[in-house]
């Protein structure tokens, strides 16, 4: 059960990382987002600090949304998805397998380069540490919670717009957390551990609902 | 090990395609399952393999604990090979996720006469060499039940020849084979199951 998981693993990481894997992209969207709010909103470096961490927590949202309906259509067109299923593990694992390396591939860049897009925004150095820790809780849970879209729109030829408009509601208690505790750093009214909790909980509420709510999609299809 | 299939029956779409369809196979034994493009060969196989939910009917196998998916190899219309990976990878994959422990990637391919191209990425290869690729992932992790849905497809005479011989002695070995296909198959003493049009009122 551990070679299959592992298996997919590192097929999947292989493939996200090769020629059209796609796992560049986010960051670029995320740079992208980041870069055009100074345009939008002017020279402003005061305000653009005050803002900085919930534009960071708000582009890598729509960052780790790119993607996410790919993680089951790609395996569902060239038929790797019949191989899965006749896998002598649970499918419940093998969308965790692939969750997980879809994250690495995609989720884990936007985690490291998002302090770097923070200095461009000027945004507090106690709060950039506590940006990349939110985010490290907090994009996962989006990546899990994108399996169930991935795995309900796995045979619609547009499934990749569905997929963003059934997540990001779901998506919104993760960034209200998200942004409370990292403002929670810099204003110091409420102490960071209780919004970190809060998003810390329903991160793994949604690593255990996602695999398991995929699962049940994809078995459905056979019907 | 006996593959037992009790009663099956199929819809599609809302659609019967067969109903109470039973068949049992031993070891070393065969099936050919024949029919109109639609009568539901394709269907059938997937039923067995576990990838379709029947309507009604049970699919079991007698003498083992494990599951009929898990003890089975299904090659169906698409090849299930990642164009981004070598050919060996995709071995090195399908070996892995099936459990096939460490048998070998090289022989497999090289019974399949594509030795030369273990390391080109599959997506250079022709539609027959693809096939061939999705075949020798038998070979790799072995398993009593190869369910082939048009298993010749794109093959030429010697890609044939060789999937003949290899299915000849995956049933000297104990295995047993359902195959589904309108081409002739060389399957010696298989047995015929001819599915009904369904789509005939």
């Amino acid at each position: 059960m551990t070679a299959t998981f592992l298996a997919v693993v590192a097929r999947d990481l292989k493939l996200a990382l090769r020629v059209g894997g796609g796992a560049g992209i986010g960051v670029i969207f995320f740079l992208a987002i980041v870069t055009i709010v100074p345009f939008a909103v002017g020279p402003d470096l005061p305000l653009l600090a005050r803002i900085g961490a919930a534009v960071l927590w708000i582009g890598a949202l729509l960052a780790s949304l790119l993607g996410l309906d790919r993680i089951f259509a790609g395996d569902h067109e060239d038929g790797s998805l019949d191989l899965l299923l006749l896998a002598p593990a649970p499918l419940e694992l093998i969308g965790v397998a692939k969750a997980t390396a879809h994250w690495i591939a995609t989720g884990l860049p936007l985690v490291i380069i998002a302090p770097l897009l923070g200095l461009m925004l000027g945004v507090d150095p106690k709060a950039l540490m506590a940006v990349s820790l939110t985010l490290l809780v907090g994009t996962p849970a989006v990546t899990f919670l994108g399996l169930i879209a991935a795995a309900l729109s796995v045979a619609l030829p547009r499934g990749g717009l569905l997929s963003a408009v059934l997540i990001l509601p779901l998506a919104i208690p993760l960034l209200i957390f998200g942004v409370a505790a990292t403002n929670a750093v810099v204003a110091g009214e409420i102490p960071f551990g209780t919004p970190f909790r809060l998003l810390c909980a329903i991160s793994l509420f949604f690593l255990v609902l996602g695999p398991a709510a995929a699962a049940a999609a994809l078995r459905h299809v056979r019907e | 090990m006996k593959l037992v299939v009790e009663g099956l029956s199929c819809s599609r779409g809302g659609r019967s395609l067969f109903q109470g369809l039973s068949f049992g196979l031993s070891r070393g034994q065969a099936i050919l399952v024949t029919g109109p493009n639609g009568a539901g060969k394709t269907s059938l196989l997937r039923l067995v393999a576990g990838l379709l939910v029947p309507t009604a009917g049970r699919i079991a196998l007698e003498g083992s604990d494990g599951t009929v998916g898990e003890a089975s190899h299904f090659v169906g219309h698409l090849d299930a090979v990642k164009g981004a990976l070598t050919a060996g990878e995709n071995l090195v994959f399908g070996r892995a996720l099936l459990g096939g422990g460490d048998t070998s990637i090289e022989l497999a391919l090289e019974r399949f006469g594509i030795g030369a191209l273990q390391d080109l990425p599959a997506q250079v290869f022709s539609a027959g060499q693809r096939r061939r690729l999705a075949l020798a992932r038998l070979l790799v992790a072995p398993r009593p039940i190869w369910l082939l849905d048009e298993p010749t497809t794109a093959l030429d005479t010697s890609g044939q020849q060789m999937l003949a011989r290899l299915m000849a002695e995956h049933r000297a070995g104990g295995g047993v084979i359902v195959a589904a296909t309108h081409a002739t198959l060389d399957l010696k003493d298989a047995r015929k199951i001819s599915l009904p049009n369904g789509g005939a009122v």
